[in-house]
């Protein structure tokens, strides 16, 4: 089993959930986060004087998923995330040594 | 009510009745006022101070209030009366002064007494709206670090003294308004709505406050560069603006005085060209400057255009409206640029280029547009109308310039030596603590957070 852990742009989210749907993600968690890449922020006026947005806003997605799918997914994510600008963010995959269902209890690949 | 009123003819009769309404609707747009500073200066704040700046807003409309009530009226316009609406005589006399140079007036204290008749009342209503907008300028500039007990006392100070001072000398017949006798200045000082007795003397009072007070952490960066804070809710501050236009027209054009003067109608479009011109000019002009239309800016603009046309409203031909909303439009953002980035003095609302640049400019501009149409006999002059620059004439504009002159000397003295003298007696300033001011002024100050849902945002 597989953790894909995502760093997306907001705005994106409606797009990555679908197409991950279509690709047969049964659950993701959302998390709406703030942090910089090699982007660095950015800089935007208040009232004609600058200030530096340094944490932009994005969202992490966390999908737990069979290695048997994993890139399949990795690749659809990435496919349904990019603009091509800077701040598209980034796709991680982790190995994940237990899961559970907490309401039936069922382990492993059937508690995805 | 003929007895009220002491006039037996029934249409005049009947026309001092309708234009005591209008005083009194016109008192209650000005009131409504409050509301659009309250979210006009509560949403350019950051949410962490929410609860304390609105509460400054709201509590100024009582503070200012008591002030006036007491003394404020009877110093300002205790030697005041205007038959159109039915006062026909003044509740009081000269207190300082007399014949051309009266400095206070006296009488009604308490707005108690015999000379007490509706239309006084009335009229009280009306002026006391107007100084409670002076009041509430300065919790803007001032915003984010004033101690709350520091700012209950500019309060009942400005209801009491500061603002009536000014108004004694101009609107209640006192020495500015004799120049046209005492030094053969067009019609004396003219300030139809109030650009320089309401907006220039609270624009002054934000300039001194907030220079008195130092800027809020972080607004200046160790090289002096300022730095953005932006506030935290746009759309709150941009309802408070349109608040703000609804209001203002019971500030100009009920400023007749007489529903039967019929250049109400006059006052509220220019008014409202003013505005509109403000408004878009402050957006285009900040486009040029940053590549964007800032809302703030937007907002000011437009309440640029609206304090510098409350002067000249009535004296003024349209075209000139639109001229003036220009210039205040452009006015007011290299005024924020220049308080900011010379002055170095921190105003998270704008308050004192609105207020302050915007209201001068308003008071001068009714010794260069007006075009001789209105105001015949204005402050007992023999002028047969008030004519500016554009019609030839420099005594008015010489009248004007020295009654901003008397603000930024005497009012900007004044309110500097209030705040001054405030710091060094209130133990530890006037000033809030920086560990409150860090952690934000709601629970420090007020025990309550505006916003306990997202307590620890900023």
């Amino acid at each position: 089993m597989k953790l894909i852990t995502a760093i997306i742009k907001p705005f994106k989210l409606d797009d990555v959930k679908d197409a991950l749907k279509v690709a047969g993600v049964n659950g993701i968690t959302v998390t709406e986060a703030r942090g910089f890449g090699r982007q660095g922020g950015h800089v935007e006026t208040y009232r004609g004087a600058e200030y530096n947005v340094d944490l932009v806003p994005k969202v992490r997605l966390d999908i737990l998923v069979d290695q048997l799918v994993v890139d399949q997914i990795v690749d659809v994510l990435v496919k349904a995330a990019g603009t091509g600008k800077i701040g598209d963010g980034k796709v991680w995959v982790t190995d994940v040594s237990r899961v559970v269902r907490i309401r039936t209890g069922e382990e492993g690949t059937s508690a995805i | 009510m003929s007895i009220l009123f002491q006039v037996t003819d029934p249409v005049v009769l009947l026309g001092q009745q309708v234009s005591l309404l209008w005083i009194v609707i016109g008192a209650a747009l000005v009131v409504f006022m409050q509301a659009g500073f309250a979210l006009v200066e509560t949403g350019f704040c950051r949410a962490k101070h929410a609860a304390h700046v609105v509460s400054t807003n709201f509590a100024i409309f009582g503070l200012g209030f008591i002030g006036f009530f007491f003394v404020g009226f009877a110093f300002a316009f205790g030697g005041f009366s205007y038959s159109a609406f039915g006062m026909t005589a003044p509740v009081g006399k000269a207190l300082i002064g007399s014949g051309d140079w009266v400095f206070l007036w006296q009488g009604g204290w308490a707005i108690s007494g015999k000379a007490i008749t509706p239309a006084v009342l009335g009229f009280f209503l009306y002026m006391a709206a107007f100084m409670d907008t002076t009041a509430t300028i300065p919790t803007g500039s001032m915003a984010e670090r004033w101690k709350w007990k520091s700012f209950v006392l500019w309060g009942i100070f400005c209801g009491a003294i500061y603002y009536p001072l000014f108004a004694a000398w101009t609107w209640g017949g006192g020495w500015l308004a004799r120049t046209w006798s005492t030094m053969s200045l067009g019609a004396g000082y003219v300030d139809f709505a109030g650009s320089g007795v309401v907006h220039s003397v609270g624009g002054v009072a934000a300039l001194t406050g907030a220079y008195v007070l130092g800027p809020r952490i972080g607004k200046f960066d160790r090289d002096g560069r300022p730095r953005a804070i932006p506030g935290h809710h746009i759309p709150m501050a941009m309802l408070g603006t349109f608040i703000l236009l609804f209001g203002w027209f019971g500030f100009n054009a009920a400023s007749t005085f007489a529903a039967t003067d019929v250049q109400f109608a006059t006052a509220a479009t220019n008014t409202a060209i003013a505005a509109a011109f403000g408004g878009v000019a402050g957006m285009m002009w900040i486009t040029r400057r940053t590549g964007k239309p800032d809302p703030g800016m937007m907002a000011n603009g437009m309440l640029a255009g609206l304090v510098a046309i409350t002067a000249p409203c009535a004296f003024i031909a349209p075209w000139a409206a639109a001229v003036i909303g220009v210039i205040a439009g452009v006015l007011v953002i290299e005024s924020v640029f220049f308080v900011e980035r010379r002055l170095k003095i921190d105003d998270p609302v704008g308050a004192i280029s609105v207020h302050g640049a915007c209201g001068i400019f308003g008071v001068l501009s009714v010794g260069i547009f007006s075009n001789g149409s209105y105001g015949g006999g204005w402050n007992g002059s023999t002028s047969t109308g008030i004519e500016g620059i554009i019609k030839g004439n420099w005594g008015q504009l010489g009248a004007q310039a020295l009654g901003v002159l008397v603000i930024l000397v005497v009012n900007g003295g004044l309110s500097f030596a209030f705040f001054t003298i405030q710091k060094r007696l209130t133990k530890g300033g006037i000033r809030s603590a920086p560990d409150d001011e860090i952690q934000g002024l709601d629970i420090p100050e007020m025990g309550v957070h505006a916003y306990p849902e997202f307590a620890g945002a900023h």
